[in-house]
């Protein structure tokens, strides 16, 4: 996916109007510079099968997503959200008070208004149920980019990793498991708003582990930021039941998708202050330093299991079942 | 039981039980580990090779870091365990060629990409034949149960652990249009192959848990005696793959070849006998390559002849003129799975490596399975040194 982007999307951009991060750097949102602060600028579609899923439902999905892009991005006050929406015809009316009600309820969350939208009917079997699209605009003096990390510094998650991909995973498989397995999903912009409070200038790198977990996440950060990071695998908290999920579907935690965490990079003297804040807060009580950069193998990944060590991989492509 | 509340009772049973298994323990891992660079050294020579057999061991090894905390000098060679991996040539060309012919194939996912000659089952799904993917042989059943109008030939591969279950549901009368192309392979005799092998120099051998819990660990007794290298048996949790390498490595060290059973929680020295009644039953071992390796005496696992009527090779006439008129794919020619496979080369040193063959594009079967060393290389940075402190 990141190489069809590069190769597609990224190429022969015309030059930013003003001065600041714009779609080369692959970030999470853009940062445009107006001259006294930054404003940030994110958008994302919305497609997710089963649309109303345990713990939560692609309105919710849609509205967080947007809002934790620009949070990872330092811009915690949202000015407003947009919110485009793409129907079949046919939608159940009752389904789409159903996800209208919760985008409301998310965008209360996030104190995010939604200032503008869109909709659209598309012939039946022309589109999967309805697509979502928000935007998203924010002010910031500090714009946290996710390739400011440095040798030395701590890497944090905020709680526990792999609840949004493997509550999808066990609903579309019929898994039986989604008693337990609730989805993460939830704004996180108060969350990071504390982190910000209490690490300043020491907060070095932010990035949400959506698509691809908290490895893709490591991935994209250590080789931007040209630094390795050597990961603790047995201190990223996992829940027992995404645990027990995982061994038995054979998938690891660290490539599931999340919708309500963030990795943060700290300077080391700031790592355990900005701990203590996200622990404080409602939504990073698990929150744990899992990992640590350093100057050797830049753009690597180094897991400790406990046992042993190895590389950790980039998540890629489509997985096929194994035989044994 | 089906009720939401008994399930939900049994999750919270198994989601338990995973939390507490006790093989995950990292003090006891790092004394193992110690006590393997302890008596590795004692035996005073490098490199100490020993083999394991099974891909199940080498994704431990991977996922867990293993081999990072082995001595430098032990040499722990992945064998011909990868079951996706040995599958030969002509075996995928009969699967490929029974798919073109309009019949329904169904098969395991990981062997889809896997190269016939010319063509994988990827390839003749995308022309438009039907390939379809299946997580055991009873879906298999099922899948012809539900297209009572065409014929379900269910393509199956792996060792003695996957046949036992390609027999249990033969012997249970699936649908009359059903049938089994067997590409299954059986373990010790491809062992002693390996143990006769110069290049290798194995002096021990790490055996599957699993296939072991089958076939017992008293068919390693004649192998032990005729080769005088010892065996031990080792499961799948790292606790267990490092308590038996230790095993092994004392074994080498006090040249004592014997057999060692370290998996007792699962595995007897007479085995499962029920299966394997059922699976002499209905299969029968037949010499045959296996890819890149060697002729195995005994190595195929074919059905018996009062199975002729679940026979896909008895039933359909198979055409793989349809593939001959082809030339066979020319990078092909230079792959050298087979001596990866066998011990005696690495990724490294093929041209192919990571240039033209790679994950998406496989052209040897190594590079296809996730228990394939290709693929593990691949997937994991060739095998980095992360041994010492960083």
């Amino acid at each position: 996916m990141r190489a069809l982007i590069e190769e597609i999307f990224v190429r022969d951009l015309p030059p930013l109007s003003v001065p600041g991060r714009g779609l080369e750097a692959m970030d999470d949102g853009a940062a445009l510079w107006l001259g006294d602060r930054w404003l940030v600028v994110t958008t994302d579609s919305h497609v997710v099968q089963p649309i109303f899923f345990p713990g939560g439902d692609i309105g919710r999905l849609a509205v967080s997503g947007t809002v934790n892009d620009l949070a990872v991005m330092g811009a915690t006050e949202v000015l407003g959200l947009t919110c485009a929406v793409v129907l079949e015809e046919g939608f159940p009316r009752e389904e789409l008070e159903r996800i209208q009600a919760s985008v409301r309820g998310a965008c209360r969350e996030a104190s995010a208004p939604i200032v503008t939208g869109d909709t659209k009917v598309m012939g039946k079997g022309e589109i999967d149920g309805i697509v979502l699209t928000t935007a998203g605009v924010a002010l910031t003096d500090r714009v946290v980019p996710d390739s400011g990390l440095a040798p030395g510094d701590r890497i944090l998650v905020t709680g526990r990793i792999g609840e949004h991909g493997m509550a999808i995973l066990s609903a579309r498989h019929g898994l039986r498991l989604e008693g337990e397995l609730l989805s993460d999903v939830a704004p996180i912009n108060g969350l990071i708003r504390a982190a910000l409070a209490a690490g300043g200038e020491s907060v070095s790198a932010m990035k949400d582990p959506t698509r691809g977990g908290l490895a893709s996440a490591l991935h994209e950060m250590a080789g931007k930021s040209g630094v390795g990071i050597l990961l603790d695998e047995l201190a990223v908290p996992v829940s027992p039941a995404v645990r027990a999920a995982s061994e038995l579907v054979g998938v690891d935690p660290l490539v599931i998708a999340n919708e309500g965490k963030a990795v943060i990079g700290v300077r080391p003297e700031a790592a355990e202050r900005v701990l203590a804040a996200l622990r404080s807060h409602p939504l990073g009580r698990e929150a744990a330093v899992v990992g640590v950069c350093l100057a050797e193998r830049p753009g690597n990944v180094i897991l400790d299991t406990g046992f042993g060590r190895r590389l950790l991989a980039e998540p890629e492509g489509e997985l096929l079942p194994r035989i044994c | 039981m089906d009720s939401p509340a008994a399930l939900a009772a049994e999750n919270t049973r198994l989601t338990a039980a995973i939390g507490q298994l006790k093989f995950r323990d990292p003090a006891l891992a790092r004394r193992l580990a110690e006590t393997i660079g302890r008596v590795t050294a004692e035996i005073g020579r490098s490199p100490v090779s020993v083999m394991h057999v099974c891909g199940s061991h080498e994704q431990a090894i991977a996922r867990f870091g293993l081999r990072a905390t082995f001595p430098k000098d032990l040499n722990v060679i992945m064998g011909p365990g990868c079951p996706v991996c040995i599958t030969d040539m002509p075996e995928v060309d009969e699967g490929v060629a029974l798919a073109r012919q309009g019949l329904v194939v169904a098969s395991y996912g990981d062997m889809l990409k896997v190269p016939g000659t010319r063509r994988s089952l990827a390839d003749a799904q995308a022309e438009g034949a039907r390939v379809e993917v299946v997580y055991s042989a009873a879906q298999a059943v099922e899948l012809a149960r539900r297209l009572p109008r065409e014929q379900v030939v269910f393509f199956a591969t792996g060792f003695e652990t996957t046949a036992v279950a390609t027999a249990a549901v033969l012997i249970a009368d699936p649908p009359e249009n059903f049938s089994v192309l067997s590409a299954h392979k059986y373990i010790p005799p491809v062992m002693e192959i390996v143990a006769e092998m110069p290049e290798t120099r194995v002096e021990g051998f790490l055996a599957a848990g699993h296939a072991a819990t089958i076939t017992g660990w008293g068919i390693f007794e004649g192998f032990v005696e005729r080769h005088g290298i010892p065996v031990v048996v080792a499961g799948f949790e790292p606790l267990d793959i490092l308590a038996g390498l230790a095993r092994l490595v004392e074994l080498v060290r006090d040249r004592t070849p014997r057999i060692v059973n370290m998996f007792p929680r699962c595995v007897t020295k007479r085995g499962n006998l029920r299966a394997q009644e059922q699976l002499w039953r209905v299969f029968r071992p037949l010499g045959g390559r296996w890819r890149g390796i060697a002729h195995v005496p005994n190595g195929n696992l074919r059905l018996r002849e009062e199975w002729a009527h679940r026979d896909a090779r008895r039933r359909f006439p198979i055409d793989l003129t349809l593939l001959w008129d082809e030339e066979p794919a020319a990078l092909a020619q230079e792959c050298i799975c087979g001596d990866i496979m066998s011990g005696i080369a690495s990724p490294s040193d093929c041209s192919l490596f990571g240039k033209e063959c790679v994950p998406d594009t496989p052209v040897g079967a190594c590079m296809v399975s996730s228990e394939g060393t290709c693929k593990i290389w691949h997937q994991y940075g060739g095998l980095p040194d992360l041994r010492g402190a960083l």
